[in-house]
């Protein structure tokens, strides 16, 4: 017997809704408002990972709005769940398009891939802070991607560069064997060229343990690690996978100490569960660590004080949620920049805040002022450099909470720069595209 | 009263044996496919055509291969997405490495390509049934899973293991705007319907159904079943692949094999099982369900103006989404399709109740 | 050959764990003929309802004892797991009695789509732990025989241990209670059950909750393992070619299906991996599974399919 009512009510939802999404060309922002688009993944596998930095950067936008705005100009903001996966990225991605949005931090490799076709085209640069491509940093070929404050090739380097201190000397390397447990998707895999031109080059045998999508599944990949005992285990995990190898190194007895993490793989949700048994496990720092200092003062006061706070309040200082400042910071001073040449105090279009992230020069002084004094490096973009800076730090877990354990390392641009310059010239040739030209820099 | 066969009299058997026999019938679509090429294009938003027809259009044909294997055949196969990232990566790889190659032609091998696999996959069925079938298909999903990240060949060696096309044009016709690439879906999409609807009304068609009501009797009265399996097999994953070509090349542009993994294989069985079984226009409306569903209820809360936090409105699209399939499964589980058609014969009574 | 054995232990182990999961599938099956694509999304539920529980009761008491914690943890989450069956045997199950296997199919894979959702709102979306105890640190055999010894971890031990007695609990209440013979005779013939008066509704909420018992000891377990979070529900995908080697229809299937799987994937990961690039484990799971379908198309001890012209 076909029930009719309920049938019909549901077709008439569904019907209004298809009908309101035809014709809502979505509510544009406000003219005097400057729209970011936030996606971020806070259900999922990846959640765990993808909240923190969702607080983090959601707070700053905040922030700034307490503080005055960019320059007068306030900042709206509308969030989109992406899951992780790449169509949904998309979706997001088309539906925040149409509000006036002048960046895009996809944080997803996968995302960030498919975004690199059509962001071009619709004049809208991308911020992959830390994450993206690696031969994105060149701005010859890619004039829209920022992967800003490092890439994984950078990553890689500084991890083997900080081995070679600890052995004492680069040159030591030579004849050990390093084994990288990584996630087997595009993200994972960035780093085994530069470690594949590492280890030719200074002689130590890399091991490759790709671990299945989202990584749960460990127990045979830590035997094989066992079987080989390799000196040093590099883990480029995300989400579960972090957690779920430091317990398998448990379980099998690898120690911790020999382990080193990417700075995806580096933060409280990652050893929190773990606790004593990821006592000594280090991992990269992309410029900060954990901890708090003057921006976080500023959040705790001016936006969590007054019951705005994104998340809890304990979880400001925490990595990722440094990490969620920091790249919506890079975002804010791209329109800042923007409006110093094209006019203060106006919104700013995708292609004028391009040009501000491409002529980003954050001193010292600057960062101080904003708060970040002890959290970043300085970095300065130009035309054929869209990363800014090359430096990272070690930072290892006590236990208890991270601690820095290591130096600036600078990454080797001797070794980066041409390896860089070649896949941005591969891609430009798949692309049948022609590297820009001085004067396409200066505009 | 309006929807009467009264007075439409067919003198040759071609035109009783036609997919539309009654007049209303073919102005509706007539008119209906002048909406679609015509006004559509001129008139719907950028995010309509690229968010929302595109991936409908793609899912469809996907949706009406994967109903030609379990709808009309009662193979239930779980590992679509494997076959859609064959032909995906397959066309792929004829357009990257044959210089010049058109368009259509690495379209169609990609879904040749799907084909071979997809038959090959579909050996196994001559043994097992069921449930057990459905399992087994799992194995084609998680292998190409596997392939595509680890064999660098297919992916022409990059070094990331992400692929991207880019640059599509037919005969000097460059398919670049949003609604560009919605014709050229909605046209490829409409060929390969009304392939998939006479395949089915044919014998062959009439074979995978005696298979799939009772396959020993089928057998008995002389239907081969290798030939009707196989080919049920062969057809379904050359529709999923050219559609799993199309998702890569023209949606999303760059992917990696991700995009096709474990989830799009439930979505499109989803489709399949709420559109209605054994049914082609089924595959369209389980389409438009499974894909226009979550994003309206993700954009829900932003119209009545209730500001939700993200990850709630997810966890609640997710709760409506399983309550409505189980939902639409119990009030008619043969699905929309059904739904429609006894709309119609209502119609056809309308205004008198029986 | 120590390290063979090693692989070859913790491939037992880890079938057992797959077991864990695969007796709910089986138990489901049996007793109301519906592949309940579930199970995963029942695991995650049960695990994060035990998770949070056990880090709520101290704060509601006020108390530090971890055993009680766990216990009133345990007994909680098991009455959601019942609330849980008895709301799907209402909503869902009674409704498409008679259907075709597909539909019901579907119905339990839209069951997963809203018991994820239902889950993550009510518990959260963190990595949550559950500690009940289970020794985290490896220990080493046959140190004198094999060098470095041979490495068996105490907590897949610990696991495999309760996985046993987890199914000769489930045995002993099969044969020698009055239910669990009325569940067998709902999974023989549910017409001719009915047709002596055994309430097939009150069946099919024991048999969903039984399932959910097996759902919440595989979350513990699980859970305790790799911590709480939402790709638990993936580990179902793990325990299905466990479920179609062994038999749709068969406990002792379960098991030996697991030990199989278990054995089979560790150590074609381990020896045939390197040279094939590695991460082939999940696929060659299924592989083996479909290959001893080709040979019993219904499982190792399933009930053979006759069909009837």
């Amino acid at each position: 017997m076909l029930k009719f009512k309920p049938l019909a009510s549901a077709a008439l939802l569904v019907a209004s809704g298809l009908a309101a999404l035809a014709t809502a060309p979505a509510a544009f922002a406000q003219a005097k408002e400057q729209f970011f688009p936030v996606l971020v993944y806070r259900t999922g596998a990846y959640a765990p990972n993808g909240v923190p930095f969702a607080n983090g950067y959601v707070d700053y936008l905040k922030l700034v709005n307490a503080k005055g705005g960019i320059n007068g100009v306030k900042i709206s903001f509308e969030e989109c769940e992406t899951g992780y996966a790449t169509d949904k990225g998309v979706e997001c991605y088309e539906r925040l398009k149409g509000k006036g949005a002048t960046v895009f931090q996809p944080l997803s490799t996968g995302i960030t891939f498919a975004l690199t076709e059509k962001a071009p085209a619709d004049k809208i640069p991308l911020i992959t802070a830390g994450y993206g491509r690696s031969e994105s940093a060149d701005g010859g070929v890619f004039k829209w991607n920022f992967p800003l404050a490092g890439t994984y090739w950078v990553a890689a380097d500084v991890l083997v560069q900080n081995i070679g201190q600890k052995e004492g000397g680069l040159d030591k390397l030579k004849g050990k064997k390093i084994a990288l447990v990584y996630h087997d998707s595009p993200y994972g895999k960035e780093p085994i060229p530069l470690l594949t031109e590492r280890s030719k080059q200074l002689g130590f045998e890399l091991q490759l343990l790709p671990v299945t999508a989202p990584g749960v599944e460990q127990k045979s990949t830590w035997l094989q690690v066992r079987q080989n005992h390799p000196d040093y285990v590099l883990l480029w995990g995300w989400g579960v996978m972090n957690s779920t190898a430091l317990k398998e190194a448990q379980a099998t007895g690898y120690p911790r100490e020999k382990m080193y993490g990417v700075w995806w793989s580096g933060a409280e949700p990652d050893v929190k569960d773990v606790g004593e048994g990821a006592k000594g496990y280090n991992a990269l720092a992309m410029q900060h660590g954990a901890g708090r200092s003057k921006v976080h003062t500023e959040v705790l006061k001016l936006v969590h004080e007054k019951g705005q706070g994104t998340g809890p309040a304990e979880e400001v200082g925490t990595v990722l949620y440094t990490r969620g400042l920091m790249s919506a910071m890079l975002g804010v001073e791209g329109v800042k920049r923007a409006q110093e040449r094209f006019g203060k105090g106006k919104v700013m279009t995708g292609e004028q805040v391009r040009w501000g992230l491409e002529n980003l020069a954050l001193d010292q002084a600057k960062l101080d002022a904003l708060g970040f004094a002890g959290v970043m490096r300085p970095i300065s973009t130009s035309c054929a450099d869209h990363m800014g800076a090359n430096w990272a730090r070690v930072h290892t877990w006590s236990g208890k909470s991270w601690q820095f354990s290591s130096d600036w390392i600078e990454a080797d641009a001797q070794i980066l720069r041409p390896m860089v310059k070649a896949a941005a010239d591969k891609y430009a040739a798949e692309k049948k595209l022609t590297r820009r030209t001085p004067e396409d820099c200066q505009s | 009263m309006l929807y009467r066969e009264n007075g439409q009299f067919k003198t040759t058997y071609r035109a009783d044996q036609q997919i539309f026999p009654i007049r209303q019938d073919r102005i509706v679509i007539v008119a209906f496919l002048a909406l679609a090429f015509v006004v559509i294009p001129g008139m719907a938003s950028e995010y309509m055509l690229r968010a929302i027809l595109v991936p409908f259009l793609i899912l469809s044909l996907a949706a009406i291969g994967l109903n030609i294997l379990v709808g009309y055949c009662g193979q239930i196969s779980l590992g679509t997405g494997a076959f859609m990232a064959i032909g995906a990566y397959a066309a792929y790889n004829f357009n990257v490495r044959i210089e010049g190659m058109p368009l259509l032609l690495s379209l169609v091998l990609g879904g040749t390509c799907s084909t071979a696999v997809g038959v090959l996959f579909g050996i196994p069925s001559l043994r097992i049934k069921g449930l057990y079938l459905a399992v087994a298909t799992l194995a084609a999903q998680f292998f190409t899973d596997w392939a595509f990240l680890r064999i660098k060949w297919f992916t022409n060696d990059s070094s990331s293991g992400s692929v991207n096309v880019s640059g599509l044009q037919i005969l000097g016709w460059h398919i670049d705007t949003p609604a560009d690439k919605y014709l050229f879906c909605l046209g490829l999409v409409c060929v390969c319907a009304l392939m998939a609807k006479n395949l089915v009304r044919g014998h062959i068609g009439r074979e995978w159904m005696a298979m799939r009501d009772m396959d020993v009797a089928a057998s008995v009265i002389g239907i081969r079943p290798v030939y009707a399996k196989l080919s049920a097999f062969a057809v379904s994953s050359f529709f999923v692949g050219i559609a799993g070509a199309l998702w890569g090349f023209v949606h999303l542009g760059s992917w990696e094999p991700a995009a096709f993994s474990i989830d799009r294989s439930f979505q499109l069985l989803f489709m399949v099982i709420i559109g209605g079984l054994g049914s082609i226009c089924g595959a369209f409306f389980g389409a438009a369900f499974i894909i226009v569903l979550p994003i309206v209820l993700d954009n829900l809360p932003y119209w009545f103006g209730i500001p939700v936090d993200t990850a709630l409105a997810s966890h609640l699209t997710n709760m409506v989404f399983g309550a409505l399939i189980v939902f639409f499964l119990v009030v008619e589980p043969h699905g929309l399709a059904r739904l429609w058609s006894t709309a119609k014969e209502k119609l056809r009574l309308w205004p008198f109740p029986h | 050959m120590g390290f063979f054995l090693e692989t070859f232990f913790g491939g037992l182990m880890a079938g057992m764990l797959y077991s864990l999961i695969a007796l709910g599938f089986v138990l489901i099956f049996k007793a109301s003929g519906v592949f309940n694509f579930a199970q995963g999304a029942m695991v995650l539920f049960a695990a994060l309802a035990m998770a949070r529980f056990s880090e709520w009761v101290p704060q509601w008491l006020h108390t530090d004892s971890k055993l009680l914690a766990n216990g009133i943890a345990f007994v909680l989450a098991m009455a959601c797991m019942v609330a849980v069956a008895w709301l799907i045997e209402r909503l869902c199950l009674s409704k498409l009695v008679n259907q075709e296997p597909i539909a019901l199919l579907m119905a339990t894979l839209g069951i997963t789509y809203f018991l994820d959702g239902f889950g993550q709102m009510l518990f959260g979306s963190d990595i949550y732990k559950i500690d009940v105890g289970l020794p985290k640190d490896p220990m080493f055999l046959f140190e004198q025989t094999f060098q470095g010894g041979v490495l068996i971890s105490q907590e897949d031990l610990a696991a495999a241990v309760i996985a046993a007695a987890l199914v000769a609990v489930l045995a002993l209440f099969f044969q020698k209670t009055a239910t669990g013979r009325a569940l067998r005779a709902v999974a023989d013939d549910h017409q001719a059950a009915q047709s002596i008066g055994i309430p097939l509704s009150r069946i099919w909420v024991i048999v969903w909750s039984v399932a959910g018992f097996a759902a919440l000891v595989a979350g513990i377990i699980w859970g305790s393992k790799l911590g709480v979070q939402f790709s638990l529900s993936q580990v179902a995908l793990k325990a299905l070619p466990v479920v179609i080697l062994g038999g749709l229809t068969s406990v002792p299937g379960a098991i030996i299906g697991g030990l199989i799987i278990g054995v089979g994937e560790k150590l074609s990961e381990v020896y045939l991996g390197p040279s094939m690039g590695g991460g082939i484990e999940i696929w060659f799971a299924y592989v083996m599974a479909l290959l001893f379908l080709l040979f019993r198309p219904q499982g190792l001890f399933g009930e053979k399919i006759i069909d009837r012209v």
